[in-house]
């Protein structure tokens, strides 16, 4: 992505390079869920820039969590968010994993539950409902994201991806996927 | 560094490994669609843990080693997971009850490792924590559900009972590495978490109908110290395959 700017000088700068790094972030899709950027996601924690003397635009660290431990699509967001960096022009690009704080649904933007809600998928609740390991707790009151009815159903706690669990709708009967709070 | 760090490290990420594989060997098989699901969930975020803590035990071996030489490339007597996860895949009962041992010992386990003076083990445990709990709760549904279903699953339940029990003993019997990981201040006393593990799972069998068996009777050990079944084997050669025959392969 080409970073629109008429002063060319204050690309120097590391605040602004730093904006233009994440303003590039934003841009990544999550492959399995690709309304969200990994910015929307909260995956991105930290961009660190080192600005160059001459010529090129600087070297970059930058901090990632994984959503869970396990998710597939990590290598692939790692790549892309690589590759978006450097056809803007950083090539020095560093990428190093942060566990702890483990990711949590609320990291995500208000902004990416909107998008997520339009795109089909029901976004996290606000508050942690059933986080603990008791058997057969009462489900979440989950909002159908088709019709607004909270008259729906879990069908399993696992989904398409690790982050997602299946729900129908009893009254507009739609299966969908809810982003479940972690 | 002693080379205890380095055999704890590979013991979890042994564990995970093995028991992630055989819960992917249900891929595909699970009895309903969303139940295939739900287990092949499981056996990923076990891969995201054994890939973390093989990440880990590659820096601490250094000489080039890395994740994939640690999984790929040792054999079978120097894995260190415990019996219970190398066990062949039966019916659902004896899969869903393995599970619901072991991910109760991980939940126990990692709610202790979470505190490790070791930063790195604490930062894997305290992510993977929050994925263990849905483990153990979908686990434990499983073994109420069947215990107290029919004749037909009550009497699956109780063969897998008979048949796994005798393995639950090595998950508190720690080896060497395990004492000395406790006496250098990173890793859990298994002996602390051995009682929330036993009250765990009376609780679950109480709702399940399901008898307990006593606790102190003979148990199966030797996988903590390499000493395995002749399954891990097959399991490796299944594994393994790949990167012996084409060293190095990537895709």
């Amino acid at each position: 992505m080409e970073i629109k700017n008429n002063d060319t000088t204050t690309h120097t700068t590391t605040e602004a390079l730093e904006k233009a790094v994440w303003a590039i972030l934003e841009t990544v899709p999550d492959p399995e869920v690709p309304v969200l950027s990994v910015v929307d996601l909260g995956v991105v924690r930290k961009v660190e820039v080192t600005p160059a003397t001459t010529g090129s635009k600087g070297s970059l660290l930058i901090s990632y969590t994984p959503t869970y431990t396990g998710c597939p699509a990590m290598d692939v967001m790692k790549m892309t968010m690589q590759m978006a960096l450097q056809e803007a022009g950083f090539t020095a690009v560093q990428f190093i994993q942060v566990l702890s704080p483990a990711w949590t649904t609320d990291w995500m933007s208000e902004s990416g539950k909107e998008k997520l809600k339009a795109y089909g998928i029901a976004p996290p609740q606000y508050k942690q409902a059933v986080c603990t390991p008791d058997s057969f707790q009462q489900e979440e009151a989950i909002p159908c994201p088709r019709c607004n009815s909270y008259h729906t159903r879990l069908v399993s706690q696992f989904g398409s991806t690790a982050c997602k669990a299946l729900y129908q709708c009893n009254d507009c009967k739609e299966p969908f996927d809810y982003f479940k709070c972690h | 560094m002693t080379p205890s760090l380095l055999h704890y490290t590979l013991h979890l990420a042994d564990n995970a490994l093995i028991i992630g594989h055989r819960n992917s060997e249900w891929c595909g098989h699970g009895p309903i669609l969303e139940q295939d699901i739900a287990i092949s969930n499981i056996a990923l975020d076990y891969i995201g843990q054994a890939r973390n803590f093989y990440q880990y035990a590659a820096e601490l071996t250094g000489n080039g080693a890395t994740e994939d030489s640690l999984a790929y490339l040792r054999d079978a007597i120097d894995f260190k997971n415990c019996l219970l996860t190398e066990l062949p895949n039966d019916d659902w009962a004896q899969t869903t009850l393995r599970q619901f041992f072991f991910s109760a010992y991980q939940y126990f386990l990692y709610q202790q490792l979470q505190n490790s003076s070791n930063q790195q083990l604490a930062a894997i445990a305290e992510k993977a924590l929050k994925e263990v709990t849905y483990h153990l709760r979908w686990s434990s549904e499983w073994v109420i559900r069947l215990g107290d279903g029919t004749e037909e699953s009550k009497q699956r339940m109780l063969r897998a009972i008979d048949e796994l029990w005798s393995f639950t003993g090595e998950l508190f019997t720690p080896a060497g590495y395990e004492q000395q990981a406790v006496t250098e201040g990173y890793g859990v006393d298994l002996s602390q978490i051995r009682e929330n593990w036993y009250k765990k799972v009376t609780a679950v069998f109480e709702e399940a109908t399901l008898p307990l068996p006593k606790e102190n009777v003979w148990m199966q050990t030797g996988g903590k110290t390499g000493v395995h079944t002749e399954h891990l084997g097959f399991i490796l050669a299944d594994m393994q395959f790949l990167q012996r025959a084409y060293p190095g392969a990537e895709w």
